[in-house]
Formats: C-alpha cells, sequence, structure tokens
C-alpha cells in the first residue's frame, strides 16, 4: 500500500525499526532507531508493535504526500511539524487525508525525530529487520536515505477508533546537556586513576564528526597509562573509545563493529537511547553507576517500555 | 618462549548487558584458538540468556539478555566451561576455504610496490602469499570483511600513506603482518595485491558472510580467464567454495 510520495528528503531521513540482532559476528552493526524509546512512543501511538519501522528524521524533516488516508505519530525531537502548514503536535495520534503534506520547522530540541505509520512502514526484511545501515547499503528504502520521488510503502491495517496521547510528564525534553551513566571497563585499566577522574569530573562536547556511527567528543585530555591501542576487539553501542589524542569517541549504532581503542567505560542502555538525541555542540557529563544500580535503571526503563502502551491517554 | 596467554582469562563487564572475556592482547593463534574453543563450547551449552557472541583477535564478547541472566551468574557459568576446557581439549571442527585470486596488474595494483619493497619477484611475493594458511581471526572493518593472519615476514608491507578512496569488492589487500579481502567497494589503506571473484558479503543470504572466525583460508591463484568463469558461477550462485577444500 502506497502511504506517502517524498516530495523533499530532508537532511538524512533513513527507515529505522529496532534494529538488526546476532549478526555482530560477521562484522554486521545493530543499526536502528537511535533513539529507541522514541521510535516504540510512535508506534505505540498509533498501535502498531514496538518494533515496526519507522521514519528517522536528523535535524531537518522531508516533506511527504499522503498517497491514502491513514494515521501517523511523530516523537522524539521538538521539530515543530505541520499539516498543510498548519502546526500539529507531537506524542500523539494524527490523521492524515489523501493529498496532505507533512512538513517540518526547525528542530528546537534533540537531533531525532520519528515519524510512524499505522501498520509500519513495510519495506523488505533484511537479515530480520528492516533498519536501514547505508554503509554497507542494505535494508529500508535500498540501504540508503530517502530521496526525492521516493514511494513509502505501508502495510494495510484498519485504521484506530481512537487516537492517544503521551502524558507531558512521560515527554522527555531534550536539553541538549546530557548526563550520562557508564559502568567502567572493559579497558578502564590502560587510563591512570587521574585520567578516569577527568572522563569523570569533565563536560564534553559533541563535535561535527557525529552520526549514527558515532560521536567523536572535545574536551579535556583523558590520560593513558602507556599505551593507547589495543588488539582490536568487539564494540556495542555505548562503549566510549579513547585513542592516543586523549579525546573520547561515543559508539553508537550503526559503528564498526570492532575497534582498536582501548574503551574507558560504556553507557548504559537507556543513556544510549538518550544519546540518540545528542547533536553537535552538546554537552555530555559521564558519571561512574555500579553493575547493581544500572540493572535497577535497566529495569525501570524496560517497565516503562512495556507500560507504556497500557498508560497512554486516550483522545 | 613465554606464553602470550592471560592465566587466568580476563573476565570484564562491558556496559550492561555484555561480558567481555580476554584471552591476551596480541595477534596469536594460541590466543585465537582460545577464543574460538570457548566460543563453540558456549554455543554447545546453549546457557540460558546468551544472545550472541563476537568472537576477535584475542577476546570473546558476549551480549545477554539482563532480564534472563546476571553478570555474576554469567561469569560462574562460564568459568565452569573454561576450566574443562584446559583440562580436555574439545575438538573445534576448522572449516577449510579456498579463495581464488589473480594476482598483479588491474587485479593488484600494489603487488609490483610489495615485491620492490622486499626486493622480491612478484612471483615470489605470489608464491609466499598463496602457499600458507591463514586464519580467520575476526570480521570487522566492514560487513564480512575478515581480518586473516598472518603473512610471511618477507612479505609484510605497511599500509598506504593515503588510503584509496575506492577500493573494488574482492580486493585481496596486505596491512603489515594481516592479510583481508574486500567483501564490498569501500575506502581503504590496505596493500592490494589481487582479486578474488568469490562474494564474500550478501546479505540476503543465510548466513551473510563467506567466512567466519575461525575457519581456515588459503589463496590459490588463478588466470584472468579462469577468473572470469568462476565469476560467472558465482553470478549463477553454483558456486561451491568449500568443494575443493
Amino acid at each position: 500500500m502506497k502511504v506517502f510520495n517524498v516530495l523533499k528528503p530532508g537532511l538524512f531521513t533513513t527507515v529505522q525499526d529496532l534494529g538488526r540482532y546476532g549478526y555482530l559476528k560477521y562484522g554486521i552493526p545493530i543499526s536502528g532507531a537511535m533513539d529507541t524509546f522514541s521510535l516504540v512512543a510512535a508506534n505505540l501511538l498509533v498501535e502498531n508493535n514496538s518494533n515496526d519501522a519507522c521514519l528517522e528524521i536528523t535535524l531537518f524533516g522531508p516533506e511527504l504526500q499522503a498517497l491514502t488516508k491513514t494515521q501517523i505519530a511523530i516523537t522524539g525531537g521538538a521539530i515543530s511539524p505541520k499539516i498543510n502548514g498548519q502546526n500539529v503536535s507531537t506524542w500523539q495520534t494524527l490523521e492524515v487525508q489523501e493529498g496532505d503534506v507533512i512538513s517540518f520547522g526547525k528542530m528546537e530540541g534533540g537531533c531525532r525525530a520519528y515519524l510512524s505509520i499505522r501498520g509500519g512502514i513495510n519495506t523488505p526484511l533484511v537479515l530480520g529487520s528492516r533498519a536501514t545501515y547505508v554503509r554497507s547499503g542494505f535494508g529500508g528504502i535500498n540501504g540508503r536515505q530517502l530521496k526525492t520521488g521516493d514511494i513509502i510503502e505501508g502495510f494495510d491495517r484498519p485504521p484506530l477508533k481512537v487516537g492517544y496521547s503521551m502524558s507531558e510528564h512521560l515527554v522527555p525534553q531534550f536539553t541538549g546537556q546530557f548526563k550520562v551513566h557508564v559502568i567502567l571497563g572493559p579497558q578502564a585499566d590502560m587510563f591512570t586513576e587521574r585520567g578516569i577522574n577527568t572522563f569523570l569530573s569533565s563536560p564534553y562536547e559533541v563535535t561535527l564528526e557525529a552520526d549514527r556511527m558515532g560521536y567523536r567528543l572535545e574536551g579535556s585530555i583523558i590520560e593513558h597509562k602507556a599505551k593507547a591501542d589495543i588488539i582490536s576487539d568487539a564494540l556495542l553501542p555505548g562503549a566510549i573509545q579513547v585513542p592516543k589524542n586523549g579525546k573520547p569517541i561515543i559508539i553508537m549504532r550503526d559503528a564498526q563493529t570492532t575497534g582498536g581503542y582501548p574503551k574507558i567505560g560504556v553507557a548504559i542502555i537507556p543513556d544510549v537511547s538518550l544519546l540518540g538525541q545528542a547533536k553537535p555542540n552538546d554537552i555530555i557529563k559521564f558519571s561512574k553507576i555500579t553493575m547493581s544500580e544500572a540493572r535497577k535503571k535497566l529495569f525501570e526503563y524496560y517497565k516503562l517500555l512495556n507500560n507504556l502502551r497500557r498508560i497512554l491517554l486516550k483522545k | 618462549m613465554k606464553s602470550e596467554l592471560y592465566t587466568p582469562a580476563r573476565y570484564l563487564p562491558f556496559g550492561d548487558h555484555a561480558l567481555l572475556i580476554e584471552f591476551g592482547d596480541i595477534i596469536s593463534l594460541e590466543v585465537n584458538g582460545k577464543v574460538i574453543a570457548l566460543n563453540e563450547a558456549i554455543l554447545k551449552a546453549e546457557i540460558q540468556g546468551v544472545e550472541e557472541l563476537i568472537p576477535t583477535y584475542r577476546s570473546l564478547l558476549i551480549r545477554y539478555n539482563p532480564l534472563k541472566t546476571t553478570y555474576g551468574q554469567l561469569v560462574f557459568h562460564i568459568k565452569d566451561i573454561e576450566k574443562t576446557l584446559i583440562e580436555s581439549t574439545i575438538e573445534v571442527e576448522i572449516r577449510k576455504i579456498t579463495i581464488p585470486v589473480v594476482y598483479g596488474g588491474e587485479y593488484g595494483p600494489d603487488l609490483t610496490y610489495v615485491a620492490k619493497f622486499h626486493g622480491l619477484s612478484e612471483e615470489q611475493v605470489v608464491k609466499l602469499h598463496s602457499e600458507r594458511e591463514y586464519r580467520v581471526y575476526m570480521i570487522g572493518f566492514v560487513a564480512g570483511f575478515p581480518y586473516l593472519g598472518e603473512v610471511p615476514d618477507e612479505i609484510a608491507t605497511p599500509r598506504l600513506e593515503t588510503p584509496r578512496l575506492k577500493v573494488l569488492a574482492g580486493s585481496v589487500g596486505i596491512a603489515e603482518k594481516q592479510t583481508g579481502i574486500y567483501p564490498c567497494e569501500a575506502p581503504g589503506g590496505w596493500r592490494i595485491i589481487g582479486r578474488t571473484p568469490l562474494k564474500l558479503f550478501n546479505p540476503l543470504q543465510q548466513p551473510p558472510a563467506l567466512l567466519k572466525p575461525g575457519d581456515d583460508v588459503k589463496f590459490k591463484p588463478i588466470s584472468e580467464k579462469e577468473f572470469k568463469a568462476i565469476e560467472e558461477t558465482v553470478l549463477k550462485g553454483i558456486y561451491l567454495p568449500f568443494s575443493e577444500a
């Protein structure tokens, strides 16, 4: 079912779901939505499955013309969406009529927005996922970002009888300041005590070298004990590598699956989702968390995701 | 010779949902052998909550589901498995794969440089590169890229000072003592000495990559004519890379 015609693609718009799991040993990254929470919320607001594919919009949104009547939701960064030029709300179900044009204003908070359509976006499953992985050119729409003239296909599902919205206190606010909890290691012992203290006490700024693969940060130099190289080993999103120059690099969802710099720490899952909203010039502060504290936070996060469907407000 | 193995192996937390086991910080068959053996043993044990294993040169990363297990439980369980491996060496079945390669010319634009760098003839470089077996230490860099080791010192060559913006799919390269194969067109700094008609990566197939960590690979010099013939059978999907092993 044809749902949208892409009039303008936006800066970097891709199809993403929750990601492609189980192929890291073949060098295939997890990919999927950078901000997991917002993708799940966008799906639940149109009664989709949590893992259905959405559009991930980066900083400047696309312009889309509806080819059918449908329902959508827009979540994530504050990007002031419009239907036929009229402002509409984020974090709630929206009705779209055939011929309507969806456009976006300036991203005022955060970096990425998610647009779900009722039934989910229909692209071929590649290794069990619809997530676009641009570097190897597969997933989503022909393994690339959207371009003008693309047709977004959806699944045919009966329209919703009621709409939903998310209560205000659950809507995340992206201020450009991020507090990120890390579990130190696996190679924290390659840094001096001073190096670890610097890492945990100094603010770091996201540089222009920030994309779906990872973020290079600027800030106080983290001191290694001796060498700053390891024989390459595996990476996961959230891993924080520190190369010889002492400036941390946060690994994100499209990063290569192995790396040769020591990892001082790894951000916890809920904070990796939050980091999906970081953009150049934003400030990140790292704080240490124990394994058991991290486990508590993770359980709270999973509980929220599990309960989200139930606690949405009916309109 | 002093062993390069960490004894005991280092068990390290990797965030809130993974465990890293390091066996050393060196490229060696001994260290990688431990990684591959533990990888196989954990797969066989079908441990509750283990989602994915990522073997590399010298470590094994275990991604787990924190709802189904804890870091502590996993360490306990896997140390047990590691102990049985020390007491009895399990037989890990090693796949052997032959990779046909046209060396030199437009297929391997850096073969001349590698030969000159070491004062060898191109034929000698080809012979040295293709006469030994290489272990697939890990897959990384881009999807399906195998890191193979190690080439003889006589042909170990530093990377290009300025990486190429475009290396063709199938290109076989050398970087210091490592050799590898580009599964798709990509930028890269390895010295390209040849090219294979085989497809190393296809996301529409299961498994998506031709090679996996722990495989043994041998290169076989072929002519341009053979390259074209194999390329055709590969495109038709009827080439069997394991048959001549």
